[in-house]
C-alpha cells in the first residue's frame, strides 16, 4: 500500500549526482553497510564523468540504486517516489459534495487516484461518466489483501476523451460484501465484473448475468485471492479422476 | 393410374413445433471451428439463418497468466507476456516492460526506444497481415492468406535475425533491449518497407475493389461511436467507427512523437471500413519504419536498472496501442521482487464483447465474417 511508504521523498530523483542519494541514505538508514555507501561514491564520478548521462534527470539516480540492492546481509530498501496529494478543480467539486466520502485523492508517479467510501461508489462511477467526461471505462479489476479487514481493492481505471485523461477510482470492501455493478453504467463492466467475480469472488449487485467467465462453472475457488492455493486443485483432480495421492 | 397418396396420416392442419422455420434454435459454434481463430464457443440463437443473439464462451485457453506473473520475479515473468497475443508477442514485451519502468521510474535510453518502436511496429505489420489472411480466408478468398503469411516471413526473418525467435521473441528487457542490432538490421528494414509497399497494393487489388469482398463485408457488423466507447472498444474497430485516437498520439510513450504519422480513420463502422482502416494501418507502420530507420541514433541500449527488480512499493497503470487496441497492464508493487499483482488488460478479451451487438440479425456466414474482422486471439482473450 501507498501509505506504507518509507523513507524520504524521492531520494533517487535527485538530479545533481549520485553523491547527493548516497549520503543522505546513509544518516537515514543505519543497517547501511559502508560497503553500499563506498560503492555508491564510487559510483557517484562514474556518472559526473559521463555529461550525456548526468544531463538527464533520472539517470544520475540509477547508479545509486544496484550498489544498494548488492550487498546480501541487509538489504537497503530503496526509497522511491512516495504518492503526494492530488488537488484539482474535479477533486474540490466532488469533496464539496461528497465531504468525507472522498477518503483520499492522490497522485504517484504522475498517475492519479481517488479512493471513495464504498457506499458513493456507483453516485461517483456515474457522475464521472456524466459531469466529469470520463466516458471510457478501460478496466475493472481488484487486488487482494488478506491482512486487511477490507480485503478488497476495487479498481476502475477511467479514461475521458474530451480531456484526454487517466484516473482511477478505488474503493475498498470486505470480503463477501456485495458491489453495485457498473453494467448500467457502461456495457463494457459485464465482461470486466465477470471476471473479477470469477477471479476474486467478488459479487456485483444488478449485473445482468453473474456467472464465471474464464474458468468453468463447477471450478471451486476464486484463482486470484491471495489465500489460493495453486496446488489444491491439482491434488483433489488427482485425487478424483486417479485415484492416487497427487505427487505434488 | 396410380392410387392417390394418403396423406390423412400427416396431419397438415397443426402446426409441428419441431418443424425448422416455426421455431428458434439453438446452434453451438465451435470451440474447434476453423473460422473462430481459436478455441471460442459461440451459442447462436437462430430463427432461420437469421442470429437473434449470441453467448460467447470463452477460457478454454485460459492458464492464469495473472497468477503466474504473481508466482514469478519481475524479469521471470517478462517472457509470459508474450504468450498472450502470439501473433503480437513483441507488442506484449513492450508494455510489460515499459509498465514496469514506470514503477522503477526509469526510462529505455534512446536508442533502445527506437528499436523497440522499430520492432513493434514490424510486430503491427504482421499481426495486420494475420489477421488479413485468416479474415479473408474465412470469407471465401484464399489467396490474400497466401500472400500474406508469404510476406509476413520477411519480418519473422528480420525478428529471428534480431533476437532468434520469430514469434513469441522475447525481444524486450525491463530498462531497455538485450541485444544490439545486427550488422545490416537497418539494410533489411529498409528493404522490407520498399518491398512491402507494392506487396499492400497486391493486397488491395485482390479485395478492395472485389465484388464479393465488398458485398459480405459492406453494412456487416456495424458499430457507432456511441457503442465504441460504452463497450470499451479500442483499437482499428473503434478508428472504423470515427473516433480518430490512438494511444501512440494520445498519450505517446517511447518515442512515437519524434514520427510523422496519420491516424486511419473509417465512417461507416462496418467490416469493410475495418479492413480499410487495418490496410492503411501498415502503411503509417511503414512511414514511421522509414523515419525510425534513418533516425535511429547511437548509444547504450540499456538503462541502470538494477540486476534484482525490486520496485518501491505503489501501483501503475500504463497502456500501449498494441495491433488490437488499447493493451493496459496494472501492477502493484508492494516492494518485493515478485509483483503483488498484475492485472492485464486485453483489447482481444473487451472488444469481443462486441461481438453480440455486432451480429444481432445478421445471417450466419456474418457471424464469421464478424469474427474475423474483430481480430481476436484467444491467447489473449483467455489468458
Amino acid at each position: 500500500m501507498p501509505e506504507e511508504t518509507k523513507g524520504p521523498d524521492s531520494v533517487l530523483r535527485q538530479p545533481e549526482g549520485a553523491k547527493a542519494p548516497a549520503e543522505s541514505a546513509a544518516p537515514g538508514k543505519p543497517p547501511a553497510t559502508p560497503a553500499t555507501s563506498a560503492e555508491s561514491v564510487k559510483a557517484a564520478p562514474a556518472a559526473q564523468s559521463k555529461p550525456a548521462e548526468a544531463a538527464k534527470p533520472t539517470a544520475a539516480a540509477k547508479p545509486a540504486a544496484p550498489a544498494a540492492a548488492k550487498p546480501p546481509a541487509p538489504p537497503a530498501k530503496p526509497a522511491g517516489p512516495v504518492p503526494e496529494p492530488w488537488e484539482s478543480e474535479l477533486v474540490t467539486r466532488l469533496r464539496q459534495q461528497y465531504g468525507s466520502g472522498i477518503e483520499e485523492s492522490l497522485r504517484y508517479l504522475g498517475q492519479t487516484y481517488l479512493t471513495v467510501d464504498q457506499s458513493i461508489l456507483p453516485e461517483i462511477l456515474r457522475r464521472m461518466r456524466d459531469e466529469e467526461g470520463f466516458d471510457y471505462c478501460v478496466d475493472i479489476t481488484a487486488v487482494h489483501y488478506p491482512k486487511r479487514e477490507q480485503q478488497f481493492d476495487m479498481v476502475y481505471v477511467l479514461y475521458s476523451f474530451p480531456k484526454n485523461e487517466r484516473t482511477r477510482v478505488k474503493t475498498r470492501i470486505k470480503d463477501g460484501e456485495h458491489v453495485p455493478s457498473a453494467v448500467a453504467i457502461w456495457e463494457t463492466a459485464n465482461w470486466l465484473e465477470r471476471e473479477a467475480f470469477d477471479m476474486f469472488g467478488i459479487v456485483f449487485d444488478g449485473h445482468p448475468g453473474l456467472k464465471r467467465i474464464l474458468l468453468p462453472d463447477e471450478w471451486k475457488g476464486h484463482p486470484l485471492r491471495k489465500d489460493y492455493d495453486i496446488l489444491q486443485q491439482d491434488r483433489e483432480w488427482v485425487q478424483i479422476n486417479l485415484g492416487i495421492e497427487s505427487g505434488q | 393410374m396410380s392410387q392417390p397418396i394418403d396423406t390423412s396420416y400427416l396431419d397438415l392442419d397443426t402446426k409441428d413445433e419441431t418443424f425448422l422455420d416455426s421455431t428458434e434454435m439453438v446452434l453451438n459454434m465451435g470451440p474447434q471451428h476453423p473460422s473462430t481463430h481459436g478455441v471460442l464457443r459461440v451459442i447462436l440463437k437462430l430463427d432461420g439463418e437469421k442470429v437473434l443473439g449470441t453467448e460467447c464462451v470463452i477460457g478454454y485457453l485460459h492458464r492464469g497468466v495473472e497468477k503466474i506473473g504473481e508466482n514469478r520475479t519481475y524479469t521471470m515473468f517478462n517472457p509470459y507476456v508474450d504468450r498472450m497475443d502470439y501473433v503480437a508477442a513483441v507488442s506484449n514485451g513492450l508494455g510489460y516492460c515499459e509498465t514496469v519502468e514506470k514503477l522503477l521510474s526509469a526510462e529505455a535510453p534512446p536508442r533502445a526506444q527506437y528499436i523497440r518502436v522499430i520492432l513493434t511496429e514490424l510486430c503491427r505489420i504482421s499481426s495486420h497481415q494475420v489477421w488479413l489472411g485468416t479474415h479473408a480466408l474465412d470469407i471465401g478468398a484464399i489467396t490474400p492468406l497466401f500472400y500474406a503469411f508469404r510476406d509476413r516471413e520477411e519480418i519473422l526473418k528480420i525478428f529471428e535475425k534480431y533476437c532468434g525467435a520469430r514469434l513469441t521473441t522475447h525481444a524486450f528487457r525491463i530498462g531497455g533491449c538485450i541485444y544490439e542490432t545486427y550488422d545490416g538490421f537497418e539494410q533489411d528494414v529498409k528493404k522490407f518497407c520498399t518491398f512491402f509497399l507494392p506487396k499492400l497494393d497486391e493486397y488491395e487489388e485482390l479485395l478492395t475493389t472485389n465484388r464479393i469482398w465488398v458485398t459480405r463485408t459492406k453494412n456487416v457488423g456495424v458499430l457507432n461511436p456511441e457503442d465504441c466507447i460504452a463497450l470499451g472498444v479500442t483499437g482499428p474497430v473503434l478508428r472504423a467507427s470515427g473516433v480518430k485516437w490512438d494511444l501512440r498520439k494520445a498519450q505517446p510513450y517511447e518515442c512515437y512523437k519524434d514520427f510523422d504519422f496519420e491516424i486511419p480513420t473509417g465512417v461507416n463502422g462496418d467490416t469493410y471500413d475495418r479492413y480499410l482502416v487495418r490496410i492503411a494501418e501498415m502503411r503509417q507502420s511503414v512511414r514511421i519504419l522509414q523515419q525510425a530507420v534513418e533516425a535511429i541514433p547511437t548509444g547504450p541500449i540499456m538503462a541502470k536498472v538494477p540486476k534484482v527488480i525490486k520496485p518501491p512499493v505503489g501501483e501503475v497503470y500504463h497502456s500501449i496501442e498494441a495491433p488490437k487496441g488499447e493493451l493496459g497492464y496494472f501492477i502493484v508493487s508492494d516492494g518485493s521482487t515478485q509483483p503483488y499483482r498484475v492485472r492485464v488488460r486485453p483489447p482481444s478479451f473487451v472488444n469481443l464483447q462486441a461481438l453480440d451487438k455486432m451480429v444481432r440479425g445478421l445471417l450466419v456466414a456474418d457471424v464469421v465474417a464478424v469474427i474475423g474482422t474483430l481480430d481476436i486471439v484467444l491467447g489473449e482473450v483467455d489468458r
